[in-house]
């Protein structure tokens, strides 16, 4: 008798949806007969393990978007989704080669130590700390101070033309001609250089303190930071001939971000702000493989594990509720799913998968209005929305166009 | 009664940024349970902003509680009886990405 027809204790079955409501029920219940008389025994923590690193597999393998040999670098902010992602990227291609992940990775990290207003030191120290995990890893990696936005080209905020449609078969025998000559035809993973902490000149961190300063409420500083963020890696990745830009957002992130978007008027841009991969820059595509990661599983599994990561405060550490609305947005959903566990997933899967084709169908449309900042479709249609117009947008690149007016050579 | 305790994940940062406690509880005639462990840890271990880890009897929601490796919802959250050496491990899960 399968283990999942046995009747369990209704408290039982209800604590097993609390704690892993993205689980099949079968394996949840198997893990709880042992948890019950053993404390976390190795069984337990191996098909957890197997379970984790399956869903990284299977969420880029089902969505075919990164080829064999394809460099693709990793956005790591330092904290638990990121390194958990970074993880399993190590963990991805250290397997037997059938299974094998397939690409080169690098590694980004921003240093925002400015934006909190973080001594050099305690910056130098955070760096060091992660320089080390990073070196761990043997993937090449870029520590980039957020300052050096200041000096990015006009051209980042560009869309570029992006490298033609592939056929759905070019990816089957993109595999296929890569199992074949095991991988040798393809760029070998980079020795990682000998990277020394960029030195920042100190207008320069002024100068970037002085812009985020200027911005009046912390709602509208998160997003700055996003932007500028968000900025920097893709430059980086275009400059160093990364063709993919991995994010680590968690399924809780990005329900979050979700609700918080439509707060900010920008609906119309959910599909691209939360879906699995965002084109809006043309030659290099983000991708966010963690979205299927409950906050709550990314941390149990680098607790079990013992996946190093880094707490950097952020903006928003230790304020309350209502200081943001991402904050509070944040608040609502944590809350909310403390008592319904299911909150999160049903956030993320009903409304963002809905999202997606709606999104794809618009943006085959050419040469429509783009916003200068984040670069998405101007949702300009006549009607009672007021969803991301020209008028919202005018006032930030008043600060836009001072910073990239000060960096264009 | 001894237990180590730990703070992860931004956690530790409302604790002086200490992560790790061994603490010794008081003996007292009932067992020492979760509800009262963390009345405890809010007088003696909190050094600031306990509306960030406590609200009302339970943890802030988006922090997790483990008790030797296991999500204390498995072993009936405030009313566990803690034993002696008990490993209690907070972790936020609202901080980074």
């Amino acid at each position: 008798m399968l283990l999942c027809q046995v009747d369990f204790l209704p408290q039982w079955r209800r604590a097993a949806q609390k704690c892993v409501c993205t689980w099949r029920s079968c394996e949840v219940l198997a893990c709880l007969q042992w948890l019950c008389s053993h404390p976390v025994p190795v069984s337990f923590r191996l098909c957890f393990k197997d379970f984790f690193i399956h869903k990284f597999k299977a969420v880029l393998g089902k969505n075919r978007i990164i080829f064999p040999g394809e460099k693709v670098l990793l956005a790591v902010s330092g904290g638990p989704s990121s390194c958990s992602m970074l993880r399993q990227v190590q963990e991805g291609l250290s397997q037997k080669a059938n299974k094998k992940l397939r690409f080169v990775p690098g590694v980004a990290f921003i240093d925002e130590g400015a934006a909190i207003g973080q001594s050099v030191e305690e910056r130098q120290r955070t760096v060091a700390e992660l320089q080390a995990v990073f070196q761990a890893t043997g993937f090449p990696f870029y520590i980039l101070p957020l300052e050096q936005v200041l000096d990015l080209p006009a051209s980042v905020v560009a869309t570029n033309p992006s490298p033609s449609e592939q056929p759905a078969s070019a990816y089957k025998a993109a595999v296929h001609h890569f199992v074949e000559t095991d991988g040798s035809n393809f760029p070998r993973p980079q020795e990682p250089k000998k990277t020394l902490l960029p030195r920042v000149q100190e207008s320069h961190t002024l100068m970037l303190q002085q812009l985020l300063g200027s911005v009046k409420t912390l709602t509208a500083r998160e997003e700055l930071l996003n932007t500028l963020r968000q900025h920097l890696l893709v430059h980086t990745a275009r400059t160093e001939g990364y063709s993919k830009l991995m994010l680590g957002d968690s399924c809780t992130r990005l329900a979050v971000k979700l609700l918080t978007s439509i707060s900010l008027g920008r609906g119309a841009q959910l599909a691209q702000d939360t879906g699995f991969s965002d084109s809006r820059y043309g030659d290099i595509i983000l991708v966010r493989p963690m979205r299927d990661y409950s906050a709550k599983e990314v941390a149990y599994y680098n607790h079990l594990f013992t996946v190093p990561y880094v707490v950097i405060p952020s903006v928003d550490t230790k304020t309350v509720d209502k200081a943001s609305i991402q904050r509070l947005t944040e608040s609502f959903v944590t809350k909310l799913q403390t008592d319904f566990p299911s909150t999160v997933s049903t956030i993320y899967r009903l409304t963002s998968e809905k999202l997606q084709t709606a999104c794809r169908k618009r943006s085959g449309a050419d040469g429509c209005d783009r916003c200068l900042l984040c670069l998405c479709s101007l949702d300009t249609a006549v009607g009672e929305s007021l969803t991301h117009t020209g008028v919202t947008v005018h006032i930030t690149v008043l600060h836009f166009s001072f910073i990239y007016k000060q960096g264009c050579t | 009664m001894s237990s180590p305790l730990r703070g992860d994940g931004g956690a530790e940062l409302l604790f002086n940024g200490v992560k790790k406690h061994h603490v010794t509880l008081p003996s007292q005639s009932e067992p020492w349970d979760m509800k009262q462990l963390l009345v405890w840890i809010q007088r003696n271990l909190l050094k600031e902003r306990p509306e960030l880890f406590v609200q009302g009897d339970s943890v802030r929601p988006g922090i997790l509680v483990l008790i030797n490796d296991a999500d204390w919802e498995l072993m009936g959250e405030l009313d566990y009886q803690l034993q002696d050496q008990d490993n209690v491990v907070f972790i936020s899960t609202l901080h980074g990405g």
